[in-house]
C-alpha cells in the first residue's frame, strides 16, 4: 500500500513539473501569439483588433504571472482549457482534443500494443530456442530497425506503397473525404486503408526494441536456479518457457513500456505529420507552429498524464506478476 | 603515492578489459556489428573533416543547375526541385548532422555522469532530490517538449538544438549510472581508498569512473542515436534554422517541395537514409556493447565455431 502511495506521490509532483514548465517556457521565450496573428491575418486586422479578441478568449498577458498560474492550474485540473487561438480561432480546445484524439488512440495505441505483445512474443521464443535460426537472423535485424528515423519509413513506405503503386494504399489523411462518415462498410473500410501505412511505420520501428529487450532478458532468466529447478522437476518446456522464465523477463520489459510511451508520442507527432493524420500529433505541430498556448499547454498535459497514467499501470501490474515487489511495499 | 593508488586496483579487483583500451579495441574487431557499425561512423568521419575531397560543387546549397535532373554522372543522385546537386548537398551535410549527435550526445553523457554519480555517491537528501529530479525529466514526454523548446527559441540555430537535446536527452543515462554507482559504493577498492584518506573527488574521479567506462560509453551511444533522430526529426518538421546544411534541413525542403509526389524521390529519400545510417552506426556499436559486457549475449554460432 505504502508503494501505491509513493507512486501517487510522484505521479502529482511529476504532473505538476510538467503542468509548470509548459506555463513558464512560452512566457519566458521570444514570439507571442499576437505577433503570430498579425502574420497570419497579413496586417489586415489591426494590433490592438487582435490582442483584444485574443483577451476575450483568456489571453492576458498584462496579468500578475502569479496570478496568472493559479488560474492556469485550477483550469487545467476542471477541464476549462480555453478556447484556441491559433489556426482553429475561437474553437473550444476541448473540442478539437476530442475529434483528433480517437483517431491518434485507434492508430497510435493500437498498434503499440499490438508492437509490444508480438515483440514480447517474438523476443521470448528467440530468447528460449538459443542458437536457432530465428535467433542467428533477429537481433542484427531488429537493431537496425529500431534505429530507422520514423518519418524516414514512413516517407518510404509511401514512395513504394503509393506512388510506386499508383495510389495503391492512400497515404494521406485519416478516410477519403468523398465518403459520408457513418458505420457503412465503405468508411470503415476507407478508415482501415488509411491506417495501413502509418500504422506499419509505427510498427517497424517500434516492434525491435521489444524484440531485443525481451530476447536479452529471457537469455539472462534461463541461467537462474529456479529454470534448472522446474527443469529437474521434469515440468514441460512450454510451462517453463511462459510460466518461469517468460513471466520474470517480462518485468523490466514492462516498466520499459510505460518509459516508451514517450518516444511513442514523439513517433506520432512525426508519422501524423508525414501522412497528414489529423490526431493530436499533428493537432499539436499546428498548434506549435501557430503559437497556440491554451491548445499547447492541454494536449503536452495529455501526454504527460498518458505517461503517467501508463507508469501507474504497469505499477500495479508489476504487483501483481511478482510477489517480491508485493512483499516489499 | 598517488600513482601507485592509480595503478593498484586492476589486478586484484580487474574490473574487466575497460580500464585497458587496447583489450576493448579488440573487443570491438571481433565483434561483426560493432565493426559495422564503427566502419560507417569512420567513413561519415571522414566526409565530415573534408567533404571537399568528395565533390567538386563547392557551394551545395546554391541553386546552379538545371532543377529536377535525373541522376547521371554529373550529378550522382540528380538535383532538387530548387537545382541543387543532391550528392553534393549529402556530403556537405555530414558535418552538421555528426556534430550534432556528437556534441549533444557526448555533453548529455557528461551531465548524466555528473547528477547520476553524485546521486549516488552523496546519497541521503541529495540523492532523494536528483534521484527525483532524474525521474521527473525522465517521464515527461521529450519530443512535444523539443519541439514546444525549439519553437519558442526562435529558428533553431545549431546551439539551441544542441542545448535542446541535451535538457532532454540526460535522464535515462543518469538513472542507469546511479545505479551502478549505487552497487559500486561498498567494492573493497573504493573502501581502500577511503582509508588511505583519498579525497572526494579524487575517488569519484580516478576510483569510480574508470569502472564505469563500458557504461558510460553505452550512455553516449544511446544519447547520441538519440540525438541523430531527434535532430532530423526537429529539422524536418521545419523547426531548425532552413538555410543550415544539414541532412534534416534537406529533408525539410523535400518535404517542402513535395518531392515525393513531384518525381524526386531521391531528395528525400537519401538524406533519410544518411540519418538511418548514422543512427544505425550508433545503435550496432551499442548492441555489440551489449555483448562484449555480458557474454551471454553473443551469438551462439561463433562461439561454436571457435571453440
Amino acid at each position: 500500500m505504502r508503494f501505491i502511495l509513493r507512486r501517487l506521490g510522484f505521479f502529482l509532483l511529476t504532473l505538476w513539473a510538467a503542468l509548470t514548465l509548459n506555463f513558464f517556457i512560452p512566457r519566458f521565450m521570444p514570439g507571442d501569439p499576437v505577433d503570430a496573428l498579425v502574420v497570419r491575418t497579413r496586417g489586415r486586422v489591426s494590433r490592438d483588433a487582435l490582442e483584444q479578441m485574443l483577451t476575450s478568449f483568456g489571453f492576458k498577458p498584462d496579468q500578475n504571472v502569479v496570478v496568472q498560474y493559479v488560474d492556469y492550474l485550477g483550469h487545467m485540473f476542471t477541464g476549462n482549457w480555453g478556447r484556441s487561438i491559433g489556426q482553429t480561432l475561437g474553437e473550444p480546445v476541448t473540442k478539437l482534443i476530442g475529434g483528433a484524439l480517437p483517431w491518434t488512440l485507434g492508430l497510435v495505441g493500437i498498434t503499440t500494443v499490438l508492437a509490444f505483445v508480438l515483440g514480447t512474443l517474438i523476443g521470448t521464443v528467440s530468447g528460449w530456442r538459443r542458437g536457432g535460426a530465428l535467433d542467428a537472423i533477429l537481433p542484427p535485424i531488429f537493431v537496425i530497425t529500431s534505429a530507422l528515423p520514423y518519418f524516414w519509413v514512413g516517407l518510404l513506405l509511401i514512395l513504394v506503397f503509393s506512388q510506386g503503386t499508383g495510389g495503391w494504399l492512400p497515404a494521406n489523411f485519416n478516410y477519403d473525404t468523398t465518403i459520408v462518415p457513418g458505420f457503412s462498410p465503405g468508411f470503415v473500410g476507407s478508415v482501415l486503408s488509411h491506417a495501413v501505412l502509418p500504422a506499419a511505420t509505427l510498427l517497424i520501428t517500434t516492434i525491435g526494441g521489444w524484440i531485443l529487450t525481451m530476447r536479452n532478458n529471457m537469455i539472462t532468466t534461463l541461467a537462474e536456479d529456479y529454470v534448472r529447478m522446474a527443469r529437474a522437476k521434469g515440468l514441460g518446456s512450454r510451462r517453463i518457457m511462459y510460466g518461469y522464465a517468460a513471466r520474470n523477463a517480462i518485468l523490466p520489459n514492462l516498466a520499459g513500456f510505460a518509459m516508451s510511451l514517450g518516444f511513442v508520442i514523439s513517433g506520432a507527432i512525426l508519422i501524423e505529420y508525414v501522412f497528414n493524420y489529423p490526431g493530436i500529433g499533428y493537432l499539436l505541430y499546428n498548434a506549435v507552429q501557430n503559437v497556440d498556448y491554451p491548445l499547447m499547454q492541454a494536449l503536452f498535459m495529455l501526454f504527460t498524464v498518458a505517461v503517467l497514467v501508463a507508469l501507474l499501470a504497469v505499477d500495479i501490474a508489476t504487483v501483481w506478476l511478482d510477489p517480491r515487489a508485493r512483499a516489499k511495499g | 603515492m598517488t600513482t601507485t593508488a592509480v595503478t593498484a586496483p586492476p589486478p586484484e579487483k580487474a574490473p574487466g578489459r575497460t580500464r585497458a583500451g587496447g583489450g576493448l579495441w579488440r573487443a570491438v574487431r571481433g565483434n561483426r556489428k560493432a565493426m559495422a557499425g564503427a566502419v560507417i561512423l569512420l567513413v561519415f568521419t571522414v566526409v565530415a573533416a573534408f567533404p571537399g575531397l568528395f565533390t567538386s560543387v563547392d557551394h551545395a546549397d546554391e541553386a546552379n543547375f538545371a532543377p529536377r535532373l535525373a541522376p547521371s554522372t554529373a550529378h550522382l543522385l540528380g538535383t532538387t526541385a530548387l537545382g541543387q546537386d543532391i550528392y553534393s548537398q549529402l556530403v556537405y551535410g555530414t558535418r552538421e548532422s555528426l556534430v550534432i549527435a556528437v556534441v549533444a550526445g557526448a555533453l548529455a553523457t557528461v551531465l548524466s555522469v555528473i547528477i547520476g554519480v553524485s546521486a549516488a555517491y552523496l546519497g541521503g537528501l541529495a540523492d532523494d532530490l536528483l534521484s527525483l529530479l532524474t525521474n521527473v525529466v525522465l517521464v515527461i514526454p521529450a519530443f512535444p517538449l523539443v519541439i514546444i523548446l525549439a519553437k519558442y527559441a526562435g529558428k533553431g540555430s545549431l546551439t539551441v538544438i544542441l542545448a535542446v537535446l541535451v535538457f532532454t536527452g540526460w535522464s535515462y543515462g543518469a538513472n542507469q549510472l546511479r545505479a551502478q554507482a549505487l552497487s559500486l559504493r561498498n567494492r573493497d577498492f573504493l573502501e581502500s581508498a577511503r582509508v588511505r584518506g583519498e579525497r572526494r573527488s579524487y575517488i569519484i574521479v580516478c576510483e569510480v569512473l574508470p569502472t564505469m567506462t563500458s557504461l558510460i560509453v553505452a550512455n553516449f551511444l544511446g544519447a547520441a542515436l538519440y540525438s541523430v533522430l531527434s535532430a532530423a526529426g526537429l529539422q524536418f518538421l521545419g523547426l531548425g534554422d532552413p538555410n543550415s546544411q544539414s541532412w534534416g534541413t534537406m529533408l525539410y525542403w523535400a518535404q517542402n517541395q513535395q518531392a515525393l509526389q513531384t518525381g524526386t524521390p531521391l531528395w528525400s529519400i537519401a538524406p533519410g537514409l544518411c540519418v538511418a545510417l548514422l543512427g544505425v552506426a550508433f545503435a550496432l556499436v551499442n548492441y555489440a556493447f551489449d555483448e562484449i559486457g555480458n557474454p551471454a549475449l553473443r551469438p551462439v554460432r561463433r562461439r561454436r565455431k571457435g571453440a
